[in-house]
């Protein structure tokens, strides 16, 4: 079993500004936050200057830095809204990435105790998951928890995490019409624990609260498939669900762990269910018809890093989902372009 | 909406339509602290070990008791498909009863308290979890969505979110957690504190250890796949008769579009038992999980295995033809499951059962 600690000085903290003022936002998790370096991105459609408070060790990128970067490169791959993060990604060069939306503060666990979100995901990170068989105790490398009378001894070292998918109290990330037909649900359930969600099992990534390892998962998790009118509200969004299920078959290939559970952050009231109804449905449709495909996937041995899976998924959305709806063909075409875009900034 | 939420208020206590198994070598003293919870349910009692030991049920509780005679006499030649001197027995207790679900409860199994200091029925959250579907297809990242406060996230396929029905519900354990020998001699002193509030499906695809001590299922849906299998006296092995159960149990739901669900609720283990006895019992299970494993993780069970007993019988060749030349037991194994279907169909002579969809 191997057990890593992971140094301030490996992460970065990306945070994708999707409203000017992010004081408030910066001062409720400057605890957290002012001990780490952090990538903030403002989206390139929120016109005006950023409002950062002071004592945080930060770079920001703005419009015109992504249309630097973007240059000649497909006019289709966009870093608007809450895409507006994966720019970050980008331009990180850190090992680890904590990511959390801006309309969200720490939370507090069920004895009262301040979340540190950010330091939940590092541990993640840096413990083994267990992808290959489920132990009914959850995670096994926790403090007062084990492999259960069952558990495979062979696969008790588990694997390599690549992904850590935190929760949210309060406005859980429900789409629009559960949240409209429910106006009044929130999570007040603080559920304590992290599993790893099995191998070949597919889920919704969600982008609100989110680490990964960026060396073994990044290039899985660049923007390529956007809705046509997508928003400025998770309720209008479908970005994270297509890169999530894009890293989870790169993470099942590579025999990387994926867990879902703690860290908690609380996410404040924002938006109307019932406004964001009547935006447009295509792209929600369209993620039905995807997911059997996701499910069925599978790539080749020679597939050893992530840019190879991603290239191949690419190849195999092109192939079997564009003939039925030209967005795929974009998607697959963002795709190729993002890895280039990814290796290009590596090497920089 | 409003009517669902109403119909929601109270689970029902399906008390003609569930058996309460325990088997039991010792005492039954433990029922009085589970008396509120479980005395309007009838019990099958079945006991282990020497039949002539009076067991004694304390007042007022609705039973039916099995001695190792009874099973005898009831099974005839068949009986040698049920254990002797490990609670693996209590599987008989599932073939003898009409009733549509079951729980079982291992006799050192308290009442435990929520996080709230409230007492929890652990028997009423077996029946919310049976009652209400299961989701093996997609992960819900807020596990359980049909409980009261949760739902489908963002993401989660509306084609997918009617759910399955759920065969099994695996409760878990405070205080002493279900730990294998090796790791109770390492950590004797470990006791598990974490309530965890959640209730999830186990994915379509992934194997899981199912413990018996804290165990519900619908009995007409998937009944014949629970048979604890060959342990105790006369057995080379012990402690993996659940297991066993689970791993059969768990790939027949895979094929016939059924859920399994973990988690709540939580049972008061009050006992360990005694490591060194485990590790002698586990010993050789240790080393034939690893040829096990990879033999359920890749089972397919053919279309035309429609009904449990089907999928059970297939499941009992492909045991003998895969894994005999493991070890001997196997073999032994597989006849004793298809001598446990056989019993099973004799003793309930109507129920070939429609299991349902095979997905």
């Amino acid at each position: 079993m191997s057990e890593t600690s992971i140094n301030h000085d490996e992460v970065d903290i990306v945070i994708g500004a999707l409203q000017l003022d992010l004081t408030s936002f910066m001062e409720e998790w400057r605890p957290v936050f002012s001990q780490f370096h952090l990538i903030i991105v403002q989206d390139p459609d929120l016109k005006g200057k950023l409002e950062i408070p002071a004592g945080f060790n930060f770079d920001l990128y703005t419009k015109s830095d992504i249309d630097g970067v973007l240059g000649s490169s497909s006019n289709a791959i966009s870093f608007s809204g809450y895409s507006c993060r994966y720019f970050g990604y980008l331009m990180s060069q850190k090992k680890y990435i904590i990511a959390i939306d801006d309309d969200c503060i720490p939370a507090k666990d069920s004895t009262g105790n301040f979340v540190d979100a950010v330091a939940q995901h590092m541990t993640n990170l840096s413990t083994p998951a267990t992808p290959f068989f489920f132990n009914t105790l959850y995670d096994p490398f926790c403090e007062g928890a084990d492999f259960v009378r069952g558990y495979p001894f062979s696969l008790r070292s588990g694997v390599d995490c690549g992904l850590s998918c935190g929760l949210w109290l309060n406005l859980a990330d429900l789409d629009a019409p559960t949240q409209a037909l429910k106006p009044e649900l929130r999570n007040n359930r603080y559920v304590d624990t992290v599993l790893t969600v099995p191998a070949r099992t597919m889920m919704p990534v969600s982008g609100i609260n989110i680490g990964f390892n960026r060396e073994l998962v990044g290039p899985a998790l660049l923007p390529a498939f956007r809705l046509a009118k997508e928003g400025n509200l998770r309720w209008e969004t479908v970005e994270d669900i297509w890169t999530g299920m894009c890293v989870k078959v790169v993470c099942d290939h590579l025999r990387l762990g994926v867990k879902s559970g703690l860290p908690y952050v609380w996410r404040k009231e924002r938006g109307n269910a019932i406004e964001s109804l009547k935006k447009e449905w295509e792209g929600v449709k369209l993620m039905e018809d995807v997911v059997p495909f996701f499910q069925s996937l599978r790539l080749s041995t020679s597939a050893a890093t992530a840019e190879d899976c991603v290239s191949e998924i690419a190849a195999a959305v092109k192939v079997q989902l564009a003939p039925a709806n030209p967005i795929f063909a974009r998607a697959a075409e963002n795709m190729v372009e993002l890895v280039k875009l990814w290796k290009r900034a590596r090497t920089q | 909406m409003a009517a669902i939420e109403a119909s929601k208020s109270s689970t029902p206590l399906l008390k003609d339509e569930l058996d309460i198994v325990i088997p039991t070598i010792r005492n039954l003293d433990f029922l009085e602290m589970w008396r509120p919870f479980f005395q309007p349910y009838h019990l099958i009692i079945v006991q282990d070990g020497d039949p002539s030991k009076k067991i004694n049920v304390p007042e007022g509780f609705d039973y039916e008791l099995y001695n190792r005679n009874d099973i005898n006499k009831i099974l005839g030649p068949k009986a040698s498909c049920i254990s002797f001197k490990d609670s693996a027995c209590r599987c008989f207790g599932y073939m003898v009863s009409k009733k549509k679900y079951i729980f079982t409860i291992d006799d050192d199994c308290f009442v435990a308290k929520d996080p709230t200091g409230k007492e929890i029925n652990a028997l009423e959250q077996h029946i919310k979890n049976l009652l209400s579907p299961s989701t093996p297809f997609f992960f819900n990242t807020l596990y359980d969505p049909y409980r009261d406060g949760a739902d489908f996230v963002r993401g989660y396929p509306f084609s997918l979110r009617e759910g399955v029905p759920t065969a099994v519900s695996h409760g878990l354990w405070l205080n002493i957690p279900d730990y294998d020998a090796p790791t109770q001699l390492v950590k004797p002193r470990e006791r598990n504190t974490r309530y965890v509030d959640a209730v999830m499906t186990i994915p379509k695809g992934t194997l899981f250890p199912m413990c018996g001590m804290n165990l519900g299922f619908n009995r007409e849906l998937i009944g014949p796949a629970m048979y604890f299998g060959l342990m105790g006296d006369g057995q080379p092995i012990g402690r993996y008769d659940d297991m066993w159960a689970g791993w059969c149990t768990k790939v027949i739901c895979d094929h016939m579009g059924l859920g399994i669900k973990t988690g709540l609720p939580y049972i008061w283990h009050s006992k360990a038992s005694n490591p060194f006895v485990n590790l002698k019992k586990e010993y050789k299970g240790i080393y034939w999980q690893e040829e096990l494993i990879p033999f359920f993780q890749s089972v397919t069970l053919p279309k035309d295995c429609t009904t449990v007993q089907k999928c059970y019988l297939e499941l009992a060749k492909q045991v003998k033809a895969k894994l005999g030349k493991v070890d001997e037991y196997f073999n032994k194994l597989a006849d004793a499951m298809v001598t446990w279907i056989e019993a099973w169909d004799e003793l309930n002579p109507s129920t070939v059962l429609a299991n349902g969809s095979t997905k």
